[in-house]
Parts: structure tokens; C-alpha cells; sequence
């Protein structure tokens, strides 16, 4: 996560020249003298920094990409986990099983998506409503920023217990307040696969907008003043200076927000997993990964291939926003 | 973490044991560097310590199995040094644990989930322990003890039967009698329904409860034999008889309690509790949830009624816990003399005096101060024909987790599915099984 949330930012910083380059990339051109490259950096200075950056780029190597890599080179094989000896090659044989047999997987894919549109077309708007009038510098602004911010620093856990608590069939807040928790009547919120995904969005949905409002408010703040103060002269009223000033000044925002949103949508797991395990109606390809890989189970053939899948998902969103960043980056 | 079936003390998240499990998560992970420093440093075998990574992290069986240990260290001078981790996280990390440096003994479950492993090489045989304690168990037991290979290769401690459970002082108002019979129990459940009481209590929010209830219809209509040929992946699920059993299944899911797969365990044996339900399906481990005495004297069972009359009620499913023998043991000796005394009813009767819920794996030890609910697990578990764990523990776990859970919560979902369920859980079985 912490990643991702990093990532967006680069738009933004890509006008100036990265700080860490700058060191030793652009060094020689400026410092003209020769002798002043060596008084700048010694010997010591060098083993230094070649020893802060060789061991981070190490590490990155050995936890990103081999992992990575080996989990790629996983899906291709069946393996129980027990010795390499028993990692046996099964060319595609995971992704034809997992495409034509397993049950929970083409659903798994369509809740993703479900989870993506729904966390866009509802908290996002949302959480911009909220941020606009937070922005107008109303009484008690910073308790209200406090209070829909809070579900987002509660961990994804908590709320899922949280709000299982709330939906439980039997003693939960919704069926005890609507009767709804007698035989006969019973509204099965977790259990019910027309029902929980809904019921889980919720939950989701009240964090995201929290998390959307505090993007925007950002976005918001960087604002010119100036801007609608012109826009105010000009006449316009204060839906006209949203939809024709603001809001295309925000666009940086909208894709940070785009990226964040796509990424949350994918990698939602913590939640569901405390809701009810993706029972029916809740399967999500990460809730799938983890139930064959972890645990007893251990296909972790099968699993990585899962996994692929979801790596590829990903990349099919990322890789035209990172291509369009760039040409930007180029651009400037 | 919940995900993990089965079992007495894998009770699916309640609000404590979620809370526990943060707890746990947070330990694990401040543990884990700790235990490899452990696993170098302990290296210079020490022939007075024995080494037990153990999965009881509930305070009680904690408490408990600590006293088994100390009892061994007075007779034989020989330490336990006991490794305690969280109960799921145990079972979830058993691969790696088993496979780096593993403690010299290890507690585990028989049946297939420990041939597994044996078959795997990752335990030892304890023939030589057997050939001490043979005399103190049933046929039955030893059967579960052993390997595919015919050797032994675990050590039981406890067991506990899974029934029909039910408030005698419910069936006593009613007129209720125990139904032996398969009529007798289809019109007991439409009595209670017509009484207004909810005939089955049922919750399978956790998934694993489903999986008794169908060991329990399956070997009552097509036998033990069926049943274990089944599990073990030779059987079709396509085949008649597994239709057979879900047929039965069907006809008495409409007296099962409502939204039960949104439900807990222990929520639903909170409706036996107060009398809003007729009955239970579940494992003896339900008495935790009668935490006042005179309820929990109410609290009665019966055998699961005879479907098939060339079965009867032969068969008896009673998971049970016990030790096994690492690969490679620092101390062998000191291993084995230990599981050799907790083989022994001594060590057995230490243990039932903390938990009321089970009852001893040996037939030698004392019965005595035995309630009358053990007494009954404990008639009902030595006159069993044939003794079955329970699914996740008679089959591949990952078939069971992976296959077995989400297609049993469809099916109550929807029974009239079932056939294109059972095709494709056959489908999804053939290459699991096919697997290594």
C-alpha cells in the first residue's frame, strides 16, 4: 500500500528533478573543476554510497522481483510446499483448471469489478462533495475532517469486524432495530450471495469516501486563490466556478484518485476475509490466492497461478497510466 | 485464520477470539525471528530437555497440558520445553514448521492429516512407543495411530464424539422422544417446527460445520467403507450413493435454522441455549457455550438416527488429538519417553480434569470422575464399529478447504442445484488428488 499511495505523487514531483539523482547523476556536468568531483566525493564517500544503494537495490531484487519472477514460474507447476523435490511442471494445466473448473473464480473476477465501479461511482463522488465544503472553511471543518477520516486510519480488519458485528443475522444492529431476526423473517446480510457483497460495499464504501475526501481536500488546498477570486469577478456562481474552474485544476487529483481506487479495488481482501471468508457472493481473486497458498492447503501451483492473473489485471491498469505519466514527464 | 476447519478449539472467529487472533497475529510476528534464533541456539542437545511445539494456546488446555508436562519432569527428571503457539497459526504454518526446525514432539491430529505428514517423511515412526503403550487403547485408536505404511506414528490423548444435542428438559416439556430411526427423526423435526421451535440449530459461517453434518448423513446412508473411499479420493462424487446422501441432506434442510451460513457456531448453539432450538449437530466441544452449570446438566445427546438399517449407527465420528515425533529429533530417547508416558492414562486423566468437553483415547484410564455427558461420549466412542475424524481431517485439507467448504455452503444455499455441484466438485477433485 504504501507503495501505491507513493506512486501517484510522481506527476506532481516530476517538474523538478529527482533529489536522489541529482547526486550522482548530474554532479559531474555541474561541478566544473575536476578535482572538486574529488573533493567531493572520497573514497569513503563512495563506498558509502554505493553501499546505499547496492543494498536496497539487493533487497529489492531479492523481495520484489525474484519473488515475483519465482511466483510467476509457480503457476506453471504443482507443489505442495514440502521440498523442491515435489515441484512438478504442468504447463497451463492451473490456468485451464482455473478457468474451466474452479467454481469461485469467474465470479471472483466479476466482484473485483463490481468493487472498483461501485467504490468510483459512489465514495468518490462523495468524498469530493464533502471535501468542497470542507474547503469552505466552515465551523468545526477539522472535526468533521477527523471524523470521516477516522474509518480510514482503523485497519481494514476492525472494520470488518466492525460491521459483521452490525449485519450479524441474529444479534446484529440491522436485524435487531427491523425485526428482521426472527425465523421466518431472517435477512442473512453475511451469508446470502444476493445480499453480502452489498452489504460488505458498505463497509467499504464508508471508508473510501473518507479516504477520497482528505485526496480532495489536498487537491482543494492547492487551488490559486486567485482563481476564484477571477471567477467570482467574472460573474460566475458557485456551481459555475466548481464545474468550470475547480474541477479542471483538479485533474492531478482525479488521477491519483483513478489509481487509488483501481488499486483498492484490487487488492480488497482484509476486509471480506474477517466479513465471512468470501463465502459465495463474496469471492475475491486475493481471498482465493490466500486460501490455496496459505494454510494446510498449500496448492501453491494453483495459487501463483491465481495470483498471475491478478498480476496481469494490474498491469493492464497500471501500465497506461505509467505510460501516460512518462509522456507527460517527457513532455515537461 | 478462521479459515481453518475442524476441530474442538477452532472455534471460527467469535468477538474473543478474533480479538485473540490480533493478539496472536501481533506475537507471531515479533516470534517468528525469535524462534529461528531458537532453533540455532538450542542445537548443543541438551539429553535432560525435550523440545514440544505445542498448538493449545487457549488458556485452559495451556494450563492443563503444562501440568501433563510437569508430572513427567518429576517422574523422569527430564525437562519439556514447550513451544506454544497460536492455535490457527499452528495449523496454518505446520508445512514450514515441519520442514525447518521443527520441536522434538509436536501435537497433531490423526487421520489422514497425519499420514500426510508421515508419508511426507516429516515425522518419525514410534513403533517402539506402541510396543509399551498398545495395551492401553482400543483397536480403534491404533488403527487411527498409524501410517499408510502400517506404522505408528502418533500418539492419542483425547477424543470427543460429534452428535444430536438436545435439553432434556425440552424434550421433557414436549413430549419428545429420541428418534433412532431416520422416520422417527423426519417427524420429530415437524413436530418441533410445528411446537415453534427451530428443529436443527445450525450455523456455517466458518464453513467446517457443514462438513460434519455430511460425514454424518454419508455414513448413515452408504457405510463406513463408502465414506472412507470418498474421502480419500477413490469414490466418485458423481456416484448414486453420494446423491443419495444429499437427497437425505435435502429433506431435512428445510428444519435447519435459517440463514445459518451468515451465522457462527457458537451463535447457533446459543439458540440450544435458550431452548429457541430442538437440536444441534456438533462435536461435544458445544458444551463451552453452556457456561451455567445447571444448564449444562440439561445438556444431552443421541447417535445421529440410523438412515441405512445394514449400518445402523456403527460408526462414530470422534476427531482426536494427540503427538507425533518430529523428523529428526535432538533428544530421541527423552522423545520417546515422553510420548510414552503421555500414552499412559496417567497423563490422559491429568489432562480431563481441566476439560470436561472430551474424554481419554485409552480405554485404561479411570473413568470415574467422568460427568455423565462424558460417560455417554465415552460408551458411545468404544462401542463405535468404525471411527471417522471428520472431513477436513480424513481428506486432503486442501480439497476440503479449497473444494469442499464453499460447495457445501452452496448447497444449503440451494439444494436443487446439486447436480451440476457434485459434477464439478468431482471435476475439482480429480486434480487435486491427482496432485503429488
Amino acid at each position: 500500500m504504501s507503495t501505491f499511495d507513493s506512486n501517484p505523487m510522481v506527476p506532481g514531483a516530476a517538474a523538478e528533478p529527482p533529489p536522489g539523482g541529482a547526486v550522482t547523476s548530474s554532479s559531474p556536468q555541474r561541478l566544473k573543476p575536476p578535482q572538486g568531483h574529488k573533493r567531493l566525493l572520497t573514497r569513503k564517500d563512495r563506498v558509502a554510497l554505493g553501499f546505499m544503494a547496492g543494498l536496497p537495490t539487493v533487497l529489492h531484487i531479492a523481495l520484489v522481483w525474484v519473488t515475483a519472477l519465482a511466483s510467476v514460474a509457480l503457476a506453471f507447476t504443482t507443489w505442495d510446499g514440502i521440498g523442491f523435490g515435489s515441484i512438478k511442471w504442468v504447463g497451463l494445466q492451473n490456468f485451464r483448471e482455473l478457468f474451466d473448473s474452479n467454481p469461485q473464480f469467474w465470479p471472483a473476477v466479476q466482484h473485483n469489478v463490481i468493487w472498483f465501479v461501485v467504490l468510483i461511482l459512489i465514495p468518490t463522488p462523495l468524498g469530493l462533495f464533502l471535501a468542497v465544503q470542507l474547503d469552505k472553511n466552515i465551523r468545526f471543518s477539522r472535526v468533521y475532517q477527523t471524523a470521516f477520516f477516522l474509518p480510514v486510519v482503523v485497519s481494514m480488519a476492525v472494520i470488518g469486524f466492525v460491521w459483521q458485528l452490525i449485519y450479524n443475522p441474529d444479534t446484529g444492529l440491522i436485524n435487531s432495530l427491523i425485526g428482521a431476526n426472527k425465523p421466518g423473517h431472517y435477512i442473512d446480510w453475511i451469508g446470502d450471495p444476493d445480499l453480502n457483497l452489498w452489504a460488505i460495499l458498505v463497509a467499504a464504501a464508508w471508508r473510501h469516501t473518507g479516504y477520497m475526501m482528505i485526496l480532495y481536500l489536498a487537491g482543494l488546498k492547492g487551488v490559486d486563490p486567485s482563481l476564484r477570486e477571477a471567477s467570482s469577478l467574472d460573474g460566475a456562481n458557485e456551481w459555475q466556478t466548481f464545474k468550470n474552474v475547480i474541477f479542471p485544476t483538479l485533474r492531478p487529483t482525479n488521477t491519483i484518485v483513478l489509481v487509488v481506487t483501481i488499486i483498492e479495488s484490487l487488492r480488497a481482501f482484509d476486509l471480506v476475509y474477517v466479513f465471512n471468508g468470501g463465502a459465495q457472493g463474496t469471492e475475491l481473486l486475493s481471498i482465493l490466492v490466500t486460501n490455496n497458498i496459505i494454510g494446510e492447503s498449500s496448492r501453491i501451483g494453483y495459487g501463483s497461478a491465481i495470483a498471475v492473473v491478478l498480476l496481469l489485471i494490474s498491469l493492464v491498469v497500471i501500465i497506461p497510466y505509467l505510460v501516460s505519466t512518462f509522456r507527460k514527464e517527457r513532455r515537461a | 485464520m478462521h479459515h481453518t476447519p475442524s476441530g474442538l478449539s477452532v472455534p471460527g472467529p467469535s468477538r474473543r477470539t478474533l480479538l485473540r487472533g490480533i493478539g496472536g497475529a501481533a506475537a507471531l510476528g515479533a516470534a517468528a525471528p525469535l524462534l529461528s534464533a531458537c532453533g540455532d541456539s538450542d542445537s548443543g542437545s541438551d539429553a535432560k530437555t525435550v523440545t514440544l511445539g505445542s498448538n493449545s494456546s487457549d488458556a485452559v488446555p495451556k494450563k492443563a497440558f503444562a501440568e501433563i508436562y510437569a508430572a513427567f519432569t518429576k517422574k523422569t527428571g527430564i525437562k519439556v520445553d514447550v513451544n506454544t503457539k497460536d492455535h490457527n497459526t499452528f495449523q496454518e504454518q505446520i508445512n514450514s514448521y515441519l520442514q525447518g526446525t521443527p520441536d522434538d514432539v509436536f501435537t497433531w491430529f490423526a487421520g489422514y492429516r497425519m499420514q500426510f505428514f508421515a508419508g511426507k517423511g516429516l515425522a518419525s515412526p514410534i513403533d517402539d512407543v506402541w510396543a509399551k503403550i498398545g495395551g492401553n487403547f482400543p483397536d480403534a485408536m491404533k488403527q487411527l495411530s498409524k501410517g499408510a505404511d502400517g506404522k505408528y506414528y502418533f500418539v492419542p490423548l483425547y477424543t470427543y464424539p460429534w452428535a444430536m444435542f438436545y435439553r432434556k428438559s425440552v424434550f421433557k416439556e414436549n413430549g419428545y422422544e429420541v428418534p433412532t430411526t431416520w422416520a422417527q427423526f423426519i417427524a420429530l423435526c415437524k413436530q418441533m417446527k410445528a411446537d415453534g421451535l427451530v428443529p436443527i440449530a445450525f450455523g456455517d459461517k466458518d464453513a467446517w460445520p457443514a462438513l460434519g453434518t455430511f460425514d454424518q448423513i454419508n455414513f448413515r446412508t452408504n457405510g463406513y467403507d463408502f465414506h472412507t473411499e470418498l474421502m480419500a479420493g477413490k469414490a466418485s462424487w458423481t456416484d448414486a450413493k453420494v446423491r443419495a446422501t444429499f437427497d437425505n441432506w435435502a429433506e431435512i434442510l428445510p428444519y435447519h435454522q435459517e440463514g445459518s451460513t451468515g451465522r457462527t457456531w457458537q451463535d447457533a448453539a446459543q439458540t440450544l441455549v435458550s431452548k429457541k432450538a430442538g437440536m444441534y449437530l456438533l462435536g461435544t466441544f458445544v458444551g463451552q457455550q453452556f457456561t451455567n452449570a445447571t444448564d449444562r446438566e440439561d445438556l444431552d445427546f443421541f447417535a445421529f438416527p440410523e438412515i441405512d438399517p445394514s449400518f445402523g449407527q456403527d460408526t462414530v465420528e470422534a476427531p482426536t488429538d494427540g503427538f507425533m515425533l518430529s523428523k529428526s529429533p535432538k533428544n530421541k530417547a527423552g522423545s520417546v519417553q515422553l510420548l510414552e508416558y503421555l500414552g499412559t492414562p496417567e497423563a490422559e486423566q491429568i489432562y480431563l480434569k481441566s476439560d470436561p468437553n472430551v474424554v481419554a483415547a485409552s480405554t485404561t484410564a479411570d473413568t470415574s470422575s467422568y460427568s455423565a455427558l462424558q460417560k455417554k461420549a465415552y460408551e458411545m466412542i468404544s462401542g463405535a464399529k468404525s471411527l471417522t475424524q471428520f472431513m477436513d481431517r480424513d481428506s486432503r485439507p486442501d480439497f476440503t478447504s479449497t473444494v469442499m467448504q464453499p460447495a457445501l455452503q452452496k448447497f444449503i444455499r440451494d439444494p436443487k442445484g446439486i447436480d451440476s455441484l457434485l459434477s464439478s466438485i468431482e471435476r475439482q477433485k480429480k486434480t487435486i488428488f491427482a496432485s503429488s
